[in-house]
């Protein structure tokens, strides 16, 4: 077990030796997805369940395909095939997996802090693969390592972060993965998808999308959801698209060399126009290459590196 | 209604508080037939059993404004006989037990039959607050004047608000043709819907959906409003942030004879407190900021503030070890009460005397009650504090049937080490 404790419950609380440790295992492990037979035995005997909670489509892949890559044996668990259907609760569908000895839980769910209370109370180590509006560690991870590639460094950047901060947990992991690396945040979108009190997150609020990618040398588009304008958050997404979208005029505005990212899954000529995604800075595929490998180090550190 | 003392009982030597009457001094106070039989310096009564009380602090009964009893319907949560027991051990002899039962006491067969089961536990006088509107459905009237012949002393839609401003005029106005209080819960339900906490950084640092202090602060304005338009008298409940406070000045300095209370927790805590997803710091209304608990507890100690008031609401683990998202709204408190108040003495946040007045004849003037003062002739509900009996909290010693109380391990600086009932011990700590 490495320095990070038992848990991967969320960035904060992370060192930046700790995020550097992550990602440099990460980058390390890479190699083996290049490889023609991609498997190696490290985990050879543990298993994996992926439990989640919430719907969840690429983020299971990912880790499946991390725990299958390091020969874990994996089982999933999805909302709809668990007992929570049936009336049981968090904790004794929690319990019942537990008795049957995984080494980790990797848990997906819509609401904040499900994870911690599932470390409370059961034994295995607990990877948190997304909570409620709380934290997404392993997509605050990934962005980092590609970021990391693209640019060298994690220190002394201007990363924009575009849309729906108040409902994204992916916002949260980001802002203080990148802070504890010192590197500046900002975000920008409509008033009512940033969260009250945002700066206490340590993020400047921007009035303007000029501001916000004004010398930027990441920009991250948010997913906006079409659920939110049933909330009455916006008005339309035409005019979303209009105020918040990301279009090429506004990369002129921020640095040359500037990436373009999103965690996905990206609606079209909303949060960002067709040409910024498909277009020279957009490395959202690389963000999905990465996600498998940061993944796997995780694996690797919580429940590999003692059998070495 | 209680059986009378079995002996007479002569407590020797405590400072005698009682805030209503001004009294302070050391003295002793005697209990015959029941009843408080003489008050003062040196009594003597052969045929009675002393009790040492130097050192101690000997104050009228307390009375707890706000407390859910949980019988009839969630009976393991609560029975009015454990919820009795767990008052007494706090040093309350008096509480108003809420309407949200199920079914709701918005009738007299409910109303007596709380009392039936407060007489046979007899450990604590209960006083009913019957519903506003029938189910608390927030629709028609309930019969008040019927629940206030059965035994309800006032009327309240604790937990759920009543949204329609014009139903609760009418209420407010129906009331008062009775001399019922009428006790708000002021919450704009529209404004607080799916928060969980405090909204503040707290809340976005956990991402979870927040409560503005708005919310209660909008209600809390228009409950006001409508206790001038009219006329009736308006109690609110569980104040928690400096905006409410300032409405209820206001509203008082204006004449308007508005009381309101707050939760020992308020005091205490703050949002920060939810730590890491703390389903026993979670209530309605929520732990609010470190300004607000200022604010709070500066107008408690001015008298702005009338009573502190538990809002006593136990669940279980069935309610609490759950998600955040999920877990049920409330904490218990009829035993931690005093010592948090004794708490604040320590800080030098109140004396003694104003913790003493805002637990006894604070809360009994505000609804009307009888008792919070140590008054010859009158039954003898009392308590015996040691203000300097430090404890550490551990639910697991409850005699309420619920654990989920924000305080567990805390060390408390007092407590009560006797309570009286009409002459009864119903509670004792003291190894005689």
């Amino acid at each position: 077990m490495s320095g990070l404790g038992r848990h991967m419950l969320g960035l904060e609380g992370l060192t930046a030796q700790d995020i550097t440790l992550i990602l440099d295992t990460a980058s390390s492990l890479k190699e083996i997805n290049t490889r023609s037979i991609k498997k190696v035995p490290t985990l050879r005997g543990k298993t994996v369940v992926h439990f989640f909670v919430e719907a969840s489509t690429r983020t299971r892949t990912s880790f499946e395909i991390a725990a299958k890559r390091l020969s874990a044996d994996t089982v999933s668990l999805s909302a709809s095939t668990s007992s929570l259907t049936k009336g049981e609760t968090l904790i004794d569908t929690a319990k019942n997996l537990e008795a049957m000895a995984p080494d980790l839980i990797v848990m997906r769910h819509s609401m904040s802090g499900a994870p911690h209370l599932l470390a409370k109370h059961v034994g295995p180590s607990i990877i948190n693969a997304g909570d409620g509006t709380h934290e997404h560690p392993t997509q605050g991870l990934l962005d980092m390592l590609t970021i990391r590639e693209h640019k060298g460094r994690l220190d002394g950047l201007e990363v924009a972060i575009i849309g729906d901060v108040a409902h994204s947990r992916v916002a949260r992991s980001d802002i203080i993965g990148l802070n504890t690396m010192g590197s500046r945040v900002r975000v920008f979108g409509p008033r009512t998808l940033l969260p009250p009190f945002a700066e206490s997150l340590g993020a400047r609020v921007c009035r303007s999308m000029h501001e916000a990618v004004e010398g930027a040398d990441v920009i991250i588009m948010l997913r906006v959801q079409r659920e939110r304008l049933d909330d009455v958050l916006f008005p339309s997404q035409r005019e979303y698209a209009q105020r918040f979208g990301l279009g090429s005029r506004h990369l002129a505005l921020a640095k040359p060399e500037v990436i373009v990212m999103h965690p996905g899954p990206v609606n079209r000529g909303v949060e960002l126009s067709p040409e910024v995604a498909d277009g020279p800075y957009a490395v959202i595929l690389d963000q999905v290459a990465n996600g498998v490998a940061v993944r796997m180090a995780l694996l690797y550190l919580l429940i590999g590196a003692e059998v070495r | 209604m209680m059986e009378p003392g079995p002996s007479p009982l002569l407590l020797k030597g405590g400072r005698l508080l009682c805030p209503a009457s001004g009294l302070d001094q050391v003295g002793d106070l005697l209990v015959k037939d029941g009843l408080i039989s003489d008050v003062g310096p040196d009594l003597s009564e052969p045929a009675a059993r002393v009790l040492d009380c130097a050192g101690l602090v000997v104050a009228p009964g307390l009375i707890d404004l706000h407390v859910h009893l949980r019988e009839p319907g969630q009976e393991y949560k609560e029975t009015v006989a454990s919820g009795s027991a767990a008052a007494a051990a706090g040093g309350f002899t008096g509480v108003c037990p809420m309407p949200n039962t199920s079914p709701v006491n918005d009738s007299r067969a409910v109303t007596e039959m709380i009392l039936q089961k407060a007489r046979e536990a007899g450990l604590c006088r209960v006083y009913p607050v019957g519903a506003i509107t029938l189910g608390l459905k927030g629709q028609g009237l309930s019969e008040m004047a019927e629940l206030k012949e059965a035994g309800c002393v006032a009327v309240s839609d604790d937990g759920r608000p009543v949204t329609d401003s014009r139903l609760l005029r009418r209420a407010m106005e129906y009331a008062a043709g009775f001399d019922l209080p009428v006790i708000c819960h002021s919450e704009d339900l529209s404004l607080s819907a799916g928060g969980v906490m405090h909204e503040g950084p707290t809340a976005t640092r956990l991402g979870l959906k927040g409560i503005p202090a708005e919310a209660e602060v909008i209600c809390v304005e228009r409950d006001l409003n409508l206790a001038r338009l009219s006329g009736a008298r308006v109690h609110i409940a569980h104040v928690s942030c400096a905006g409410s406070l300032e409405a209820v000045r206001r509203a008082k300095e204006a004449g308007l004879g508005v009381t309101c209370e707050t939760a020992p927790h308020y005091l205490l805590l703050t949002d920060q407190d939810v730590g890491d997803y703390d389903t026993n710091f979670k209530m309605n209304p929520p732990l609010r900021s470190a300004a607000d608990r200022q604010a709070l507890r500066r107008g408690l100690a001015e008298g702005v503030i009338d009573a502190v008031a538990t809002d006593h609401a136990p669940h279980s683990i069935l309610e609490k070890e759950v998600e955040f998202d999920s877990a049920a709204f409330g904490v218990v408190g009829l035993e931690t009460a005093l010592g948090v108040v004794l708490q604040l003495v320590e800080e030098g946040v109140l004396n003694l005397h104003q913790a003493i007045a805002r637990l006894c004849s604070g809360p009994a003037q505000a609804l009307g009650l009888p008792g919070g003062r140590l008054q010859e002739g009158s039954p003898a509900d009392v308590v015996v504090i040691d203000p300097a009996k430090a404890w550490t909290v551990d639910p697991k010693d409850f005699r309420s049937l619920s654990r989920n109380t924000p305080f567990a391990g805390r060390a408390l600086p007092g407590r009560a080490v006797l309570t009286l009932l009409g002459g009864r011990v119903t509670h004792s700590l003291l190894g005689d």
